[in-house]
């Protein structure tokens, strides 16, 4: 819980990791690729204060100990929720897999909650694993990862056959939100690997699942926030929107949130620090002091007390069910205010 | 180097200047993605291009190596154009493909279904919602009204580098430039925004801008973090 000015904020970190990317850790003969990703990860701290910059050897692994006192001593995070990535044609033992993640949180109970995968070209044997995985973690949440490389295959989409299928049993096993993560080098490499418009199919026609866009499609905001205003189960991740933008390029990081504001709403924006990207503790203390940047964002919607708890951690909550003490809870009217749109006054004329 | 060698260079910079990324429709000169520049004196030009990172698209760095070759090789004096993209996981690929004019499609064997031409008008259409915000913005704040917009030509829109920006994207799609053309139109139609559209198309002009130009921000930043002289790191600790 994070505490400014007499107020109480609760804090989910959406979308975290615990990663091993350490040179013992890189696959033989990937070693470029292993080396190339983690420094690319590495660059993106230097978009963070100077002083919460690590050098590259604590980047590649930071310990358990790091992790708790980052994320929760320091950093006010009430409950973590991992985000699995596995990436095992570079990392011989994953990048950070939902069994790591899980052997964590279950040594400190009631701080993390762990979010499995699946990749549809696993076929049977993935479909297999994913209920395997639900029953030994109570999975609520999955990661996507469609660019992750696979003997030859560099990406898939959430329109392929193949991942509907996966869809539909996550749906039946219970899941109810799946966070997707767009990045570069998905095939086939001629289509723009940012393209958001395949989580617009799924969501359509997977009502009863949330699908949290991670880094709100960066850098495809405008597909994403088309897209978002359409869908009603599209939440706006803002891992990399707060750590990539707030310090370094303050004024986009404005033009951002209020763009988000505006076409998605303050009830679907979530926090995720993108840990150890980004420690969450700067992130937090930096947006409940922030506001606009001057007169030539007031065609956005205002931001209020309301609208960073909701972002810092209440919706998070209610996507998975986690218990708010009443002390963070919202009074009863800022709840049920209606968000984004209506309060927005079109540009111009 | 020979004075007719560092003349030479010099307009392959120009040239460079013409080369655009697609996806931040900017000048990869401008965007500080051309590390090195020279020309020998039996006319062959060496070009090193460097992006923010290792894992950058491959098919927008293919389209700017392409793009950069067929620059190069068109300056009078520049006998061969050697364009060398460094330090990128398709390095290898792309490098060898233009240099070969291989064609996207061949020098990633198995991995791409088409050239990169409807790619390119994809981020070239962005370029024009970017660029409709980037005219109107100052003309709103001047005070013209809704309807005045929908009514202005682009020969009625005083001069400015963003106008001929504009136009020069939109005649890149077959788009309507003329001075007779409306200012404001449909970048997939070219036909004319109706006065009860531009609320939201001029919310959607912004939020392009503003998605196009928050990416490049972090690009400089990552390209700057990446290719920063050595003995300039961060603290430890």
């Amino acid at each position: 819980m994070y505490e400014k000015d007499g107020e109480k904020y609760f804090v989910v970190d959406s979308h975290m990791h615990h990663w091993d990317a350490s040179p013992e850790n890189w696959v033989a003969g990937a070693e470029n690729y292993a080396k190339g990703w983690i420094e690319c990860f590495h660059a993106y701290q230097s978009l963070a204060p100077a002083e919460t910059h690590w050098t590259i050897e604590h980047f590649q692994k930071a310990s358990e100990e790091d992790l708790m006192k980052n994320v929760f001593e320091d950093g006010y995070v009430d409950v973590a929720i991992f985000q699995s990535t596995y990436l095992k044609e570079w990392y011989t033992t994953g990048f950070n897999t939902t069994e790591r993640n899980a052997a964590l949180a279950e040594k400190h109970p009631g701080k993390f909650i762990v979010n499995g995968r699946w990749d549809p070209r696993e076929g049977d044997a993935g479909i297999a694993q994913l209920e395997s995985d639900v029953e030994r973690y109570g999975l609520k949440g999955v990661k996507m990862y469609t660019a992750e490389w696979r003997e030859g295959s560099r990406g898939w989409t959430l329109k392929d056959p193949e991942a509907y299928r996966f869809l539909e049993k996550s749906q039946e096993l219970g899941i109810k939100n799946v966070h997707v993560h767009k990045g570069p080098t998905i095939w086939p490499l001629d289509k723009d690997a940012f393209d958001v418009s395949d989580i617009d199919h799924a969501a359509t026609d997977f009502p009863e699942l949330n699908f949290i866009v991670e880094h709100v499609g960066l850098p495809r905001i405008e597909d994403f926030c088309f897209m978002a205003t359409q869908e009603p189960n599209v939440y706006a991740g803002l891992s990399v929107v707060i750590g990539g933008l707030m310090h370094a390029r303050p004024k986009f990081f404005a033009k951002v949130m209020g763009e988000l504001l505006f076409w998605v709403g303050e009830d679907k924006m979530t926090f995720g620090s993108d840990y150890s990207i980004w420690e969450p503790k700067w992130q937090i203390e930096g947006l409940v002091d922030w506001d606009y940047p001057g007169d030539e964002f007031s065609d956005y919607p205002r931001v209020n007390v309301a609208t960073k708890k909701k972002i810092l951690g209440l919706n998070a909550a209610k996507l998975y069910d986690i218990e708010v003490p009443a002390e963070c809870q919202l009074p009863a009217e800022d709840a049920d205010e209606p968000a984004a749109q209506d309060d927005a006054v079109l540009v111009g004329p | 180097m020979r004075p007719a060698a560092t003349a030479a260079a010099s307009r392959v910079l120009v040239a460079l200047e013409s080369v655009r990324d697609p996806e931040l429709d900017e000048s990869i000169t401008s965007l500080g993605f051309v590390a090195s520049c020279t020309v020998s004196d039996d006319g062959v030009a060496q070009v090193r291009l460097q992006l923010p990172t290792y894992f950058c698209a491959p098919n927008f760095a293919f389209l700017m190596v392409a793009d950069a070759y067929d620059a190069v090789s068109a300056v009078s004096g520049v006998s061969r154009a050697d364009i060398v993209l460094e330090d990128h996981f398709a390095s290898t690929e792309i490098n060898g493909g233009v240099a070969a004019r291989a064609g996207f499609v061949q020098s990633f064997d198995g991995e791409a279904v088409d050239e990169l031409e409807s790619l390119r008008a994809t981020f070239v259409r962005k370029a024009v919602w970017a660029g409709t915000d980037r005219v109107c913005r100052p003309l709103i704040a001047a005070g013209r009204s809704g309807e005045e917009l929908v009514g202005l030509t682009l020969g009625e829109v005083p001069a400015s580098g963003d106008l001929d920006r504009l136009r020069s994207r939109r005649v890149e799609l077959g788009l309507p430039a003329g001075d007779g053309d409306p200012l404001l139109i449909d970048p997939s139609s070219g036909t004319a925004i109706r006065a009860e559209d531009l609320p939201l198309h001029l919310r959607k002009a912004r939020v392009t801008r503003v998605s196009v130009e928050a990416n490049s921000g972090i690009c400089r930043s990552l390209l700057q973090e990446r290719y920063r002289p050595v003995g300039a790191q961060g603290d430890k600790r």
